[in-house]
């Protein structure tokens, strides 16, 4: 089973992303699994996905907007944000809105190119939960969450900014 | 000047720490080139020409004669004796040993500096005036606004990995002395009618390959809201800027093409949601601040001194030096020096470690302990005693380091260009020596005045050329390197970008254009008029017909 940091823990991973679909019929193919589907497909079949609320989550490519999820945004249990490059920065501020602005409560999975070294600021930004590149030590990667005691700025794992806190 | 809290230090150990880290994982191969690359670049660490280069952050220009005496010793015991001022209130060691990286920010620790985001594509280090809290012409001190940029904006999670690199400068001043409407984001301190103090704030400003003078989004920002005004248009640019073309990844490239009208109504969007929560600034905050910049223990003195105007009257020197280095200052009795590093011969900007032991001696003995560094590569002590003038002087003439050319022809700016820049496209260091040589005449120097000679060895401009009077680029003509001039470039406040005079030059006919466009000012200005008002008077034409005339 693959791996997952959760929470702060390394844990098994019971979703399956599926990464390119044009079909809604590809989600009765796969029953009785958890499915990550692209959100071209939340989109743009909203009737087809609805009979599987509960099953699926959907995953946001950088170049995508969280608002375009809608209003079920709610009703799902986790959000996946995609770094189709540790470097390609959007999906931090994609978590940011997803947390403060849309208020959302599920989780925020980072997937894609994930290294340990950026853990700590994406677990800043709302990030909980981390699929991290093939590579990586998931041990040390652990310990990358808490490469910092502390931050200046207020976000989503610390609202207050330190100024507020000094 | 700020002093590091327990938060400060603590967060600054860390990085040192997970630097450390991530220095050991690379040497071991568990890091690609690429992975460390941007990690190493968040420090200001490059991988140059010959060596790695390490580029660390002098915020607002603030320095300590201890943290000068620190690097000094670093410079001595890790590199090779010298180090290099750049135009953004940095300073560059060119030659550290990567391994002794980690060693060098531990050192750097200790005085409470450090190399955090001094290059990689997030928020750089806020610049500022060099005389802020002494200028004559301020309207407020704006040091403590910049630390609080550099609080926000050091370790901010949400734009470590911006489309590109985001430079802030702050104007305090009536007169701008940091470039201040080049940057991505250009804040000066303004008066409202009913007097109170806040900010207006410019944005897409830049040099590089598209010169663009900062556009306003807004007029009058309070205080309270300085963050959160820039957390609201760095959060647009983090979602918005191109990340498909590097050459078109700069803010001022989104501000352009999304019109700064739409652009600031995205901006309002996410300020007006923002601004009245936990990122409004408290006045305590803003007080906790300021209090790092206040006075220091001035004495009260006359603003005319005796035996300055003897020794004045006594020595041609050192009244050239007083006239042309020495600025007002707002306590009378009272000067600002600066320290000019533009000495013929040695790159400007350049500094040896025994010139940084020494500087900091008088730092303390006249000013405080305390001293500034410019934008234009200079080193500045802010309150020095009017009557300590004549002995501060003879101190600097000791280590070649009284040169008088402030603001003359042979101050200039000047990258460190193709020999030791990996991305030049042509040395520029030859190329300031060589005019430097040809203007060695003091006379000759003061009657030319007031005029900015900008070098850049490449188009990402960090020489500014496009800001000087005259500006020079480094250009890659068939593997040969040539330079292009320009003209009527100003990074005053009333900023302008330089035009292109024509076709560019070889290395070795560079002094002769140069003086050749110097004469035709010589020849063709009025009165007292600087050259830059000369050539905003007569054009480009006559220079131009000059420089290009076929010989007979």
């Amino acid at each position: 089973m693959q791996k997952l940091i959760k929470d702060n823990a390394i844990v098994e991973d019971y979703w399956t992303i599926l990464k390119e679909a044009s079909n809604p019929k590809v989600l009765s193919i796969i029953p009785g699994k958890n499915m990550i589907i692209p959100l071209s497909l939340w989109r743009d079949y909203p009737e087809e996905v609805s009979d599987y609320i509960g099953k699926i989550a959907v995953w946001v490519n950088s170049d995508e907007s969280v608002y375009d999820i809608g209003e079920q945004l709610h009703d799902l249990p986790l959000i996946a944000l995609n770094f189709p490059a540790f470097s390609d920065g959007r999906s931090y501020s994609k978590a940011r809105e997803l947390r403060e602005v849309l208020n959302y409560k599920g989780e925020v999975r980072a997937i894609g190119d994930i290294l340990r070294d950026q853990l700590f600021y994406l677990s800043r930004c709302g990030f909980d939960a981390f699929t991290l590149r093939y590579d990586q030590d998931w041990d040390a990667s652990l310990a990358a969450l808490t490469d910092f005691s502390n931050s200046y700025q207020g976000t989503v794992a610390q609202p207050k900014p330190l100024f507020r806190r000094r | 000047m700020y002093k590091y809290d327990s938060y400060d230090h603590q967060m600054l150990t860390e990085r040192v720490s997970q630097f450390r880290g991530q220095t050991e994982r690379f040497l071991e191969g568990q890091l690609s080139d690429s992975e460390f690359l941007a990690l190493r670049l968040q420090n200001g660490l490059y991988i140059q020409r010959l060596a790695p280069m390490l580029r660390v952050a002098i915020p607002y220009g603030m320095l300590s004669s201890k943290q000068l005496r620190k690097l000094a010793f670093i410079s001595r015991n890790y590199d090779k004796g010298y180090a290099h001022f750049t135009t953004r209130q940095n300073l560059q060691f060119n030659w550290p040993a990567l391994e002794d990286v980690p060693d060098i920010l531990a050192h750097l620790a200790e005085v409470e500096m450090h190399a955090i985001q001094s290059s990689g594509n997030c928020i750089r280090n806020t610049t500022t005036d060099q005389f802020a809290g002494v200028a004559v012409d301020e309207i407020e001190d704006s040091r403590a606004y910049c630390e609080i940029i550099r609080q926000w904006s050091t370790f901010h999670p949400e734009f470590a990995y911006l489309p590109r690199k985001f430079k802030i400068a702050v104007c305090g001043t009536a007169e701008d002395q940091a470039a201040t409407q080049v940057h991505d984001i250009g804040i000066f301190i303004v008066r409202n009618d009913q007097g109170e103090t806040g900010f207006r704030i410019l944005v897409g400003g830049g040099l590089g390959r598209t010169p663009v003078i900062g556009k306003e989004i807004f007029s009058f920002v309070e205080k309270q809201d300085l963050l959160s005004v820039l957390e609201a248009i760095l959060r647009v640019y983090n979602r918005e800027g191109r990340r498909d073309n590097k050459y078109k990844a700069r803010i001022k490239i989104l501000v352009k093409a999304t019109g700064v009208d739409a652009f600031r109504d995205k901006v309002n969007e996410e300020w007006q949601r923002i601004k009245d929560g936990v990122m409004k600034l408290t006045d305590e905050e803003i007080g906790r601040c300021q209090n790092y910049f206040t006075e220091p223990a001035y004495k009260e003195l006359e603003q005319e001194d005796a035996s300055l105007n003897e020794a004045l009257a006594d020595n041609v020197l050192f009244s050239s030096w007083v006239e042309q280095n020495i600025c007002d200052h707002q306590k009378p009795g009272y000067a600002n020096v600066t320290i000019n590093l533009k000495q013929t011969g040695v790159a400007p900007g350049d500094i040896t470690d025994g010139q940084m032991d020494f500087i900091a001696d008088p730092a303390d003995r006249y000013s405080f302990g305390e001293l500034r560094v410019s934008h234009s590569q200079n080193v500045i002590l802010a309150d020095v005693e009017k009557g300590l003038l004549f002995s501060l002087w003879q101190d600097l003439k000791s280590q070649s380091l009284a040169t008088d050319n402030l603001g003359l022809l042979t101050d200039m700016i000047c990258c460190p260009g193709g020999d030791f820049c990996a991305l030049a496209n042509a040395k520029s260091l030859p190329i300031a020596e060589a005019v430097q040589r040809t203007f060695n005449d003091a006379e000759e120097l003061r009657d030319i005045g007031e005029i900015s000679l900008n070098i850049s060895g490449c188009m990402n401009a960090c020489g500014h050329h496009h800001v000087g009077n005259i500006g020079i680029l480094g250009v890659d003509k068939k593997g040969a390197e040539f330079y292009q001039i320009s003209l009527g470039g100003s990074a005053s406040n009333k900023s302008s970008l330089g035009k292109i005079m024509g076709p560019s030059f070889s290395e070795k006919d560079i002094p002769d254009v140069i003086s050749k466009i110097i004469n035709v000012y010589k020849e063709t200005r009025v009165d007292d008029e600087k050259f830059l008002e000369t050539y905003e008077r007569v054009g480009m034409a006559p220079f131009k017909e000059r420089v290009y005339a076929k010989a007979d």
